[in-house]
């Protein structure tokens, strides 16, 4: 590869650099992809769901031919202690047709694969088994790559850096801030193979759909993070995920809350006669909008999970943003392109693209959020286990006049809760988290 | 085929740490990703590394209290310079590591 030269060069070809890629190749770039992996998704993890309303723009009606797994009609928020769950169920026919509420199941190493061929095959070079060492920097300008390869040197007018939650180049550049234990969650997951019509039966599901269940409180031992099991067509994605600090204050491995969560007794019937196929962990991002990395650079761009584009709030959206800042950043290339000129000033559209868009709204929006979940302990534990106490005694039948019962209820809310603490506390969780 | 539903009514086991990585394909390479700074690692109250790995690459040699580094068992998150910055981490080799198959 020697002296090679591309118009644009992507590091990485996950969801971010795909979708840039994608929308680069339409347009008549000539654009090349590294991907350190075997194939494009073979390095890749995530819980298990894809926000897909990007993919729909780019490739419109996709699920005909995408390797997606189940569309979801089922979503549940389930509060859990030793013992007891309490939970939200949102079920709906509604989310049966198309687009499906743009949520559905997914494999990443099938489906990253599958959406970095549809780059390919609009005319994107990608080339795996690759890794990138260092940018090539001129004068303040970044100028290319240099790869781990023999004579391994690509020039381009522009990089676009896509390479994942451990941003190694775009840190070392001092493009991003520091990744700490309070800005990263560390994630374990396992495929656990079930038939379809086990799961169809047990979830109670019919063809294609499919159901995500939350769990927080106690389900990860109160610390600021979630378990979940979601419903592939024949396996379940299982598995936890906390802020880093979390597992070093309570010295607890990830697998070992893992573990904890798929022995309790109201999680393993559903579970029961799985067999694990594969068991995986991964990094998340979860700076918060004022923390970002510098999105653009002298001829350079940051999409997706290394410039720390994830959605930390109870929604977990992490791909879709990295898809449509793919296909951000690709636009600010190709005005670019127009006007000859990929000088910092010119790529800053990129980040206007991203701040008119939910992208940045979103982030901005839950920009405090786990701050305010590590300096509010209360939301994650007390508050979750409380709840739960609280609808099991309203729910115990034991002779007790249900007027007693009431009584006790509000004894305990207030012997428990601080009511001028809480108040305050609502009502910035309102404002942070909702 | 007719599913026998009691087939599936068997408890789920979880696996050891040794069967969990077996499942994951990885192509080894002799050159370690992974290099943990000893002086610091000994210096560290909590030696964070040696429980916060997922997949427990780090064991504590009982010999000379220095830090074991089973590169080989990486599956490449990044946790453990997070964790604790002695540890630097960087992507195995081009082609080398973790293959996931589900992912």
């Amino acid at each position: 590869m020697s002296n090679e030269r591309f118009e644009v060069v992507i590091v990485g070809a996950g969801p971010a650099g795909a979708a840039a890629a994608l929308t680069l190749a339409r347009n008549g770039v000539e654009v090349l992809v590294l991907e350190r992996g075997d194939y494009p998704g073979a390095k890749n993890l995530f819980g298990g769901i894809l926000y897909t309303s990007v993919v729909n723009d780019l490739i419109p009606e996709f699920w005909n031919d995408a390797p997606v797994e189940r569309h979801i009609i089922n979503r549940r928020w389930i509060a859990l202690n030793e013992d007891t769950q309490v939970g939200l169920d949102l079920k709906s026919t509604r989310f049966d047709v198309p687009p499906y509420n743009n949520t559905f199941t997914a494999l990443r190493s099938k489906w990253d694969q599958w959406f970095a061929a549809q780059a390919e095959e609009a005319g994107a070079m990608i080339i795996c088994e690759t890794n990138v060492e260092d940018l090539i920097v001129e004068r303040g300008k970044v100028h290319g790559v240099r790869t781990g390869r023999d004579e391994g040197d690509v020039e381009a007018d522009c990089v676009i850096l896509a390479e994942g939650a451990n941003a190694l180049l775009a840190e070392r550049a001092g493009y991003r801030p520091t990744m700490s234990p309070t800005n990263r969650v560390n994630a374990v997951k396992e495929v656990i193979a079930l038939p379809a019509e086990i799961i169809e039966d047990r979830f109670h599901l019919e063809g294609k759909q499919g159901a995500a269940i939350e769990y927080f409180g106690g389900a990860v031992k109160g610390t600021v993070g979630s378990a979940f099991i979601y419903t592939n067509q024949d396996s379940l994605s299982v598995g936890v995920g906390s802020i880093i600090a979390e597992y070093l204050r309570l010295r607890i491995a990830p697998y070992e809350m893992l573990d904890w969560f798929k022995a309790h007794p109201l999680v393993a019937p559903l579970l029961r006669g799985g067999e694990t196929v594969e068991y995986a962990t991964k990094m998340i991002p979860e700076d918060s909008y004022h923390h970002l990395s510098d999105l653009y650079e002298d001829g350079l761009l940051l999409i997706g999970d290394c410039a720390g584009l994830v959605n930390p709030s109870i929604h977990h959206e992490g791909t879709n943003l990295a898809m449509a800042s793919g296909v951000a950043a690709a636009e600010a290339v190709l005005e670019a392109r127009e006007r000859n000129d990929f000088s910092k000033a010119t790529l800053a559209s990129y980040r206007s693209r991203l701040e008119q868009s939910w992208v940045m709204k979103d982030l901005k929006r839950y920009r405090d959020t786990v701050h305010f979940l590590l300096e509010n302990r209360e939301f994650v534990k007390d508050y979750p286990d409380l709840t739960i106490r609280l609808i099991q005694r309203y729910f115990t039948i034991d002779d007790t006049p249900k007027d007693d019962v009431v009584r006790e209820l509000w004894r305990i809310i207030r012997d428990e809760v601080s009511f001028l603490k809480a108040a305050r506390q609502m009502w910035r969780a309102r404002k942070t988290m909702l | 085929m007719t599913i026998d539903v009691r087939e599936y009514l068997r408890p789920h086991k979880s696996l050891s740490m040794a069967e969990r990585l077996d499942l994951v394909r990885r192509r080894f390479s002799t050159n370690s990703h992974i290099h943990v700074d000893q002086e610091s690692f000994r210096r560290d109250p909590d030696q964070a590394i040696l429980f916060i790995c997922p997949a427990q690459v780090f064991k504590l040699n009982p010999k000379d209290s220095s830090c074991i580094v089973n590169h080989e068992d990486c599956l490449e998150c990044g946790t453990c310079q997070v964790a604790r910055r002695y540890t630097a981490w960087k992507n195995p080799q081009g082609g080398y590591g973790v293959t996931y198959q589900y992912g």
